[in-house]
């Protein structure tokens, strides 16, 4: 291959330290952020960008969810609920204080955290199937609070415009505006999770993941971690929800039900438990699999049959397709998408020879 | 290991070619496009599977006779399994491919919706659903309501039940039962209002979601609370539970008046059969039953074509509405045609063509709405309905009740 990873010395613990060691790593990073930060927004049109951004708001719930579920080892489907938090304390705080959003999405992401640190205190006597019923409970509670207190809902519709975001003198309200404005949080999200998971507290999550006694014994303070890392997970959440409220222009209750936590459960177990690249591979792939699905058929589907019936067929050989798929990569590899790639990325480092 | 790596590579490659390949649908010059969000898979796919072929087949009827002033249309749709992110999806690929009026469908839609069809200037309508304040034409320029909103019906089922109780309803007890979510507890403020104004007492029955059990309820109302008459507002396969709860408990159906959505063939047969559902009542906004002018002729043109006409036609409740939403559309471009005679129309003419609806029946299909800058619901007209011999038998002509209240409620949300 055309690059060497013999002959890399490390001299300080500078170079020790970094995130990619190997100068191709750098190289393709940097061409990743050419990509995504040049060629695309200037190159596609606004509804690929629109589906883009779609991709990125499912891109930092899934970090989030993962540093709970992949990292941590605790099961929660209350990640649309934290979500839904988030974007109604934004929402609120838009419309009645009429604060700034960078303010708004701060406040947004703590007051998710806080209410996810409570929903997480169960989490300390029960683990894996309760443990996920607990978070389920809390899911409900939060949707119901919502729903029916006016004063957070704003009203029996349950919703809240905000207005577009500014920066000085920009109103971001096109899809490329937009495109920017997330994707600059999905950086962060993503430079986040990843520093986060090389320090201490990253650390202790893990040990609590592979064996909660053991961690305990080694002193590390379960009760501070477990409900830390339910804290800093619906904080992403939370942070999910604001912009999501700005992306749409509207904080709705029913944009956050049961089945946006169950879709983002999927997003990570089929990217990969306990991966960034997998929580990203998870949210692309999920998002973006009924839309490429659908392309096929309106392409090929008139072939066969007739206009009418394609139609009709259409959304639900798409639900079949992609229950399909899902099962498929998941029986090629269990450990999801990232380790497809990695086993991809390891079977090229040799080729053309076997090992 | 090593075949099904060259096996998935291959599959992503051939899934990111597709992508880029995929034709964009590119449309003809002169075509003019509307946007189609549908349900046919998902929470209230009972009403995307009838609804939208009636969508289609009216388009279709209009390009088989010409078109409007000369100009073929053209459907896109999309499903989106009742899902906010597809919604917002579909709409943005609806844009691109040209749209000029977007047929939206879900309340959760038409809010995440509204903000980007005002920026774009792209007209959108949300017939029977979304939010009764977007009836408001000057606040929601580009949402359009085009058949009676929640308040309205709450309204008008209120006048209805006033007329069956021998015309005053002081010292009535009413029952309000409702799938709790905001489209269901949407209706609460005006019919409270009438309650002070017309003297009943009106007790609210919630159901939760997924509202398939409500025996507690529904025994309530009739045993404990002793209701007059009831009013539903139930959802999805809600209301063919309350129909055979209401049986079980013996309460007499021909006390009962359910909002539009509980109001279909697939609602009856859901629970029984319209044996079973003798009496009940149902609120419409558009003609139900086969004998309208508009469905001979598709039934013509499908006769013409030598194929039958679709099964779906049988279910008439939500095939009509269809047909009645693909219509209005229609006939808002044929305004905005007429109005631009070089024929390059965008969605703010569609807009002002949906505004000059005035008095558009389709043979008593559609209501005589009247669609101005300001009312962007068009009078909020429906028809009650009953279950009778095994169909549905038309009890009232169009009407609308109450009007000063529901604009009193409008105003007021104009001001939050």
């Amino acid at each position: 291959m055309i690059h060497r990873e013999c002959g890399v010395l490390k001299t300080t613990y500078e170079a020790d330290m970094a995130f990619y060691p190997l100068p191709i790593a750098r190289w393709t990073v940097a061409a990743l952020g050419v990509v995504f930060f040049v060629v695309i927004p200037f190159t596609l049109h606004e509804y690929f960008l629109s589906v883009a951004n779609l991709v990125w708001i499912a891109v930092i719930g899934a970090l989030g969810l993962n540093i709970l579920v992949g990292y941590t080892g605790q099961v929660s489907i209350g990640h649309g609920a934290f979500m839904s938090v988030g974007a109604y304390t934004a929402a609120n705080l838009a419309n009645r204080l009429d604060s700034p959003w960078p303010l708004n999405l701060l406040a947004g992401g703590l007051m998710a955290a806080l209410i996810g640190a409570v929903v997480g205190i169960p989490s300390l006597r029960i683990k894996g199937l309760y443990l996920a019923i607990a978070t389920l409970a809390g899911q409900l509670i939060i949707e119901w609070t919502i729903n029916h207190v006016t004063f957070i809902s704003g009203g029996v519709q349950a919703s809240i415009e905000v207005a577009r975001p500014r920066l000085g003198p920009l109103v971001l309200s096109s899809q490329r505006d937009m495109y920017y404005f997330l994707l600059f949080f999905v950086v962060l999200a993503i430079v986040g999770t990843m520093n986060l998971m090389r320090t201490r507290v990253g650390r202790a999550f893990i040990a609590i993941r592979d064996q909660d006694i053991a961690a305990e014994i080694i002193g590390i303070n379960i009760f501070r971690y477990k409900l830390l890392a339910f804290a800093i997970s619906s904080f992403y959440a939370g942070v999910t929800g604001v912009l999501y409220t700005y992306f749409l222009g509207i904080a709705n209750y029913e944009q956050f039900q049961i089945g946006v936590s169950i879709d983002y459960l999927a997003m990570i177990i089929i990217g990969g438990l306990g991966s960034v690249l997998g929580s990203i591979f998870g949210a692309a792939f999920v998002t973006l699999l009924p839309i490429v699905i659908r392309y096929a058929m309106e392409a090929f589907g008139g072939v066969f049959l007739e206009q009418q019936t394609v139609l009709n067929l259409i959304p639900n050989l798409r639900l079949m397709m992609f229950g399909a798929l899902i099962i498929f990569f998941l029986i090629v590899e269990p450990e999801g998408l990232n380790r497809l790639w990695r086993n991809i990325r390891s079977y090229f480092r040799v080729w053309p020879f076997a090992y | 290991m090593k075949r099904y790596l060259a096996m998935t590579t291959a599959l992503m490659l051939a899934a990111s070619s597709l992508l880029g390949a995929a034709p964009s649908f590119a449309q003809s010059k002169g075509e003019i496009v509307i946007g189609l969000q549908c349900d046919r898979t998902g929470a209230t796919q009972i009403v995307g599977t009838v609804l939208c072929p009636g969508f289609h087949d009216y388009v279709a009827l209009v390009n088989s006779k010409g078109g409007v002033e000369g100009r073929m249309l053209k459907v896109l749709e999309i499903d989106h399994e009742y899902k906010v992110p597809p919604g917002v999806e579909a709409y943005e690929r609806h844009k691109k491919d040209g749209a000029v009026s977007m047929a939206i469908y879900g309340t959760p839609h038409i809010y995440a919706l509204a903000a980007k069809l005002t920026e774009d200037r792209i007209p959108g309508t949300s017939p029977g659903f979304g939010s009764a304040a977007a009836a408001d034409g000057q606040r929601y320029p580009y949402i359009f309501p085009i058949a009676a909103t929640y308040w309205s019906q709450g309204a008008a089922a209120v006048e209805f039940v006033k007329k069956q109780l021998g015309g005053s309803l002081r010292g009535k007890k009413i029952a309000y039962i409702f799938y709790d979510n905001p489209a269901g507890r949407e209706p609460i403020e005006v019919i409270e209002d009438l309650a002070e104004r017309e003297g009943f007492q009106l007790k609210t029955f919630a159901v939760p979601p997924p509202g398939v059990e409500m025996g507690a309820q529904v025994l309530d109302i009739a045993q404990r609370f002793r209701a007059d008459f009831v009013i539903a507002h139930l959802f999805g396969g809600a209301p063919s539970v309350s129909i055979k709860e209401f049986k079980r408990v013996g309460y007499p159906l021909r006390k009962v008046v359910s909002f539009v959505w509980g109001a279909a063939e697939a609602n009856i047969d859901g629970a029984g059969g319209f044996g079973v559902a003798e009496g009940y009542y149902a609120m419409q906004f558009a003609g139900v039953g086969k004998d309208y002018p508009v469905l001979n002729e598709i039934r013509e043109m499908y006769k013409k074509q030598g194929k039958p006409a679709p099964k779906e036609m049988d279910s008439t409740v939500f095939y009509n509405r269809g047909v009645l939403i693909g219509a209005l559309h229609v006939e808002a471009i044929r305004n905005a045609l007429k109005a631009k005679p070089d024929g390059k129309i965008t969605g703010e003419d569609v807009k002002k063509g949906f505004e000059k609806i005035n008095n558009f029946t389709l043979g008593g299909l559609v209501p005589p709405l009247k669609v101005t800058s300001t009312d962007h619901e068009g009078g909020g007209l429906v028809q009650i309905w009953q279950v009778k011999d095994g169909k549905f038998v038309k009890v009232t002509d169009w009407f609308a009740a109450y009007q000063g209240v529901v604009a009193k409620h409008i105003k007021e949300a104009g001001k939050k």
